[in-house]
C-alpha cells in the first residue's frame, strides 16, 4: 500500500510538469470562461460544458494513457527490476495518471466559474453532476487505454485502437442507434434504447446529467421513458454499476495481462 | 547462488532460449557472451522476473522464482538502455528508487561522486545526454549494495574515462564478494573482468567454464580469437 502511494506521488510530480497537462487545464479554463461570459443561464453553460467534456475527456484520457505507457516502457522495466509487485505498479501508474487528469479538469472548470461567480449564481448540484460525469469518463477511458497499451506491443496499432475506441463510443455508437431508430421506427423501441445507452459510458454520463437539467421534456416520449427509468432507485443503481463496470473490468483484465507480460 | 534448470522461452513461434542449464556461484564474476539475438538479454530478464519462462526453473539462493518479487532486493540491475520519466530530475529519480527500496539504509554513493553527478542533480532527465543517463543508470544499480549485480552492456555509450571508472567499480565490488553477471560486445572487457564465461549461441549454451578453459579448448592463443572461432564453428 505504501509503495503504491509512492508511485502515485512521483508520477504526479512527472505528469504535472508536462506541457500537455497545462494545455488541458487551459482548454477547460478558456471554454468555461467563454461560455460563462456569453450566457446568463448556468444550466445552458453547464449543458454546453457537458457536451464539450464528453467529447474531449474520453479522447484525451485514452490517448494520454496509451502514449504514457508506451513512452515509459523502459522506465517500467527499471521499476520492475526493483522489489515491487507488478499489480501494485500497474495500479500506481493508473491512479498516478487519473488523479492529475481529473484535477486538471476540475480546476480548469471551477476557477472561471468562481471568478465570474458574481455575475450568475452557481448551481452546485448541477456542477457536481458535471464533475461526476467528467471524472467518470477520465477513470473509464484511462482504464481502457491501459488495457490497450498493455495488450499491444505495437504502439502504432495501440494508438490506432485507442482512437478507434473513442470514435466508436463518441460518434459511431450514436449513429448506429439513430439508424436503428430510423429503420424500426414503427416499433416501440424505448426500452431497448435504455439497454443500448447503458452499454456506452459516454451516453450513460450524458443521459444522467441531461435528466438532472430538467430538459428531458424536450426529448419527447423517449425522454419520459428515460426519466422514469433513471429516476428510480433501480435505474440509478444500474447506471452506477455500469460505470463502475466500465472502469473495473478493463482495469482487472489489464492488470492480469500486465502481470503475465514479458518485458 | 543462481541455478538455472532447463530454461525454455518462446516468443510466439520463435524459440529464444532452448533448454539453458547453468549454475552461477556466489561471488563469481560471469561474462555472458554471444552474437546479437543469441538470448543474452532474455536470460538476464528471466532471472529478474521480467520475462516469464515457458518451461524450466530458476532458483536463487534456494528460492524458486515464480512471479515473487521480494528476492529482487538482492539484485542490482543496469539495463541496456536507460530511460526515465522525462520531467523528473536526477535527484528525484534517485530518491524515488531509494524510496522503493526502503529496506536499505546505507547507500553506496561512490559512483555518484566519481561521475560527479551531483552537479547534474537539478537537471530534468529529458535534458541529459545519453551517456549521462547511462551514468545515472549505473549509479542506481550500485546504490543499494546488492549481493547480485546484473549489468547488461554496462559500458556501452560511456566515454573511456567513465568506462574505466565503472570497470574499476565492478572489480572492487567483485573483491567485496558480490556475484556479478554482465554482457558486453567488447571482448577487451572479458579479458579484464571475467573469470567465468557463458557463451550463448542461438539460445543454447555453447561453452560454460573459466576463461582459461575457453582459451585451451580451442587452439587459439587469446580470448578474442577463441570466441571468434566458436562463433564461426556455430
Amino acid at each position: 500500500m505504501n509503495i503504491i502511494l509512492k508511485i502515485i506521488r512521483y508520477q504526479i510530480h512527472d505528469i504535472s510538469r508536462s506541457k500537455w497537462l497545462v494545455f488541458y487545464t487551459l482548454f477547460f479554463f478558456l471554454i468555461t470562461y467563454g461560455l460563462t461570459s456569453f450566457s446568463n443561464d448556468q444550466s445552458k453553460v453547464i449543458l454546453s460544458l457537458l457536451n464539450v467534456s464528453l467529447i474531449i475527456i474520453p479522447l484525451v484520457s485514452i490517448i494520454f494513457g496509451t502514449v504514457y505507457l508506451y513512452n515509459n516502457k523502459d522506465f517500467i522495466v527499471l521499476i520492475l527490476s526493483q522489489p515491487i509487485k507488478r499489480s501494485v505498479l500497474y495500479l500506481g501508474l493508473y491512479l498516478g495518471l487519473v488523479i492529475p487528469l481529473s484535477f486538471s479538469f476540475v480546476i480548469g472548470t471551477l476557477v472561471p466559474l468562481i471568478i465570474l461567480g458574481n455575475k450568475i449564481p452557481v448551481q452546485f448540484t448541477l456542477l457536481i453532476f458535471l464533475f461526476a460525469a467528467g471524472l467518470s469518463q477520465t477513470i473509464i477511458f484511462v482504464s481502457i487505454s491501459f488495457l490497450i497499451a498493455t495488450w499491444n506491443e505495437n504502439r502504432i496499432l495501440g494508438l490506432g485502437l485507442s482512437i478507434f475506441t473513442w470514435l466508436v463510443f463518441s460518434v459511431l455508437y450514436d449513429g448506429l442507434l439513430l439508424l436503428i431508430i430510423n429503420v424500426f421506427q414503427s416499433y416501440p423501441l424505448e426500452k431497448a434504447l435504455i439497454g443500448f445507452s447503458i452499454f456506452n459510458p459516454v451516453d450513460l454520463a450524458r443521459i444522467i446529467v441531461i435528466l438532472k437539467l430538467d430538459v428531458a421534456a424536450l426529448m419527447g416520449y423517449t425522454g419520459a421513458v428515460f426519466q422514469k427509468f433513471f429516476n428510480t432507485n433501480l435505474g440509478i443503481i444500474i447506471s452506477i454499476m455500469c460505470l463502475i463496470g466500465w472502469t473495473v473490468v478493463p482495469l482487472i483484465i489489464g492488470k492480469r495481462k500486465f502481470s503475465k507480460k514479458d518485458f | 547462488m543462481i541455478t538455472i534448470d532447463n530454461l525454455n522461452k518462446w516468443f510466439g513461434a520463435f524459440e529464444v532460449l532452448k533448454g539453458i542449464s547453468a549454475e552461477i556461484q556466489k561471488g563469481s564474476i560471469t561474462y555472458l557472451v554471444g552474437p546479437n539475438a543469441s538470448g543474452k538479454t532474455t536470460l538476464i530478464k528471466s532471472i529478474l522476473g521480467l520475462v516469464k519462462p515457458t518451461r524450466g526453473t530458476i532458483i536463487l539462493d534456494g528460492e524458486k522464482l515464480n512471479g515473487n518479487f521480494s528476492y529482487r532486493k538482492k539484485i542490482g540491475y543496469m539495463p541496456q538502455t536507460a530511460s526515465f520519466p522525462e520531467n523528473l530530475t536526477v535527484e528525484e529519480i534517485i530518491n524515488m528508487i531509494k524510496d522503493f527500496r526502503e529496506t536499505s539504509t546505507t547507500y553506496d554513493e561512490e559512483l555518484i561522486d566519481k561521475f560527479s553527478l551531483h552537479k547534474e542533480f537539478k537537471k530534468r532527465l529529458k535534458n541529459l545526454s545519453g551517456g549521462t543517463r547511462q551514468k545515472v543508470n549505473a549509479c542506481i544499480a550500485f546504490l543499494f549494495n546488492p549481493e547480485i549485480m546484473i549489468l547488461d552492456e554496462p559500458t556501452a555509450g560511456l566515454d573511456p574515462v567513465s568506462s574505466s571508472i565503472l570497470k574499476d567499480k565492478i572489480l572492487s565490488e567483485h573483491k567485496n564478494g558480490k556475484t556479478i553477471i554482465f554482457t558486453s560486445h567488447f571482448l577487451s572487457e572479458l579479458e579484464e573482468l571475467a573469470e567465468q564465461v557463458i557463451f550463448l549461441l542461438e539460445g543454447q549454451i555453447r561453452f560454460n567454464g573459466t576463461k582459461d578453459k575457453l582459451i585451451n579448448s580451442t587452439d587459439k592463443h587469446n580470448l578474442e580469437r577463441a570466441i571468434a572461432s566458436i562463433m564461426i564453428e556455430g
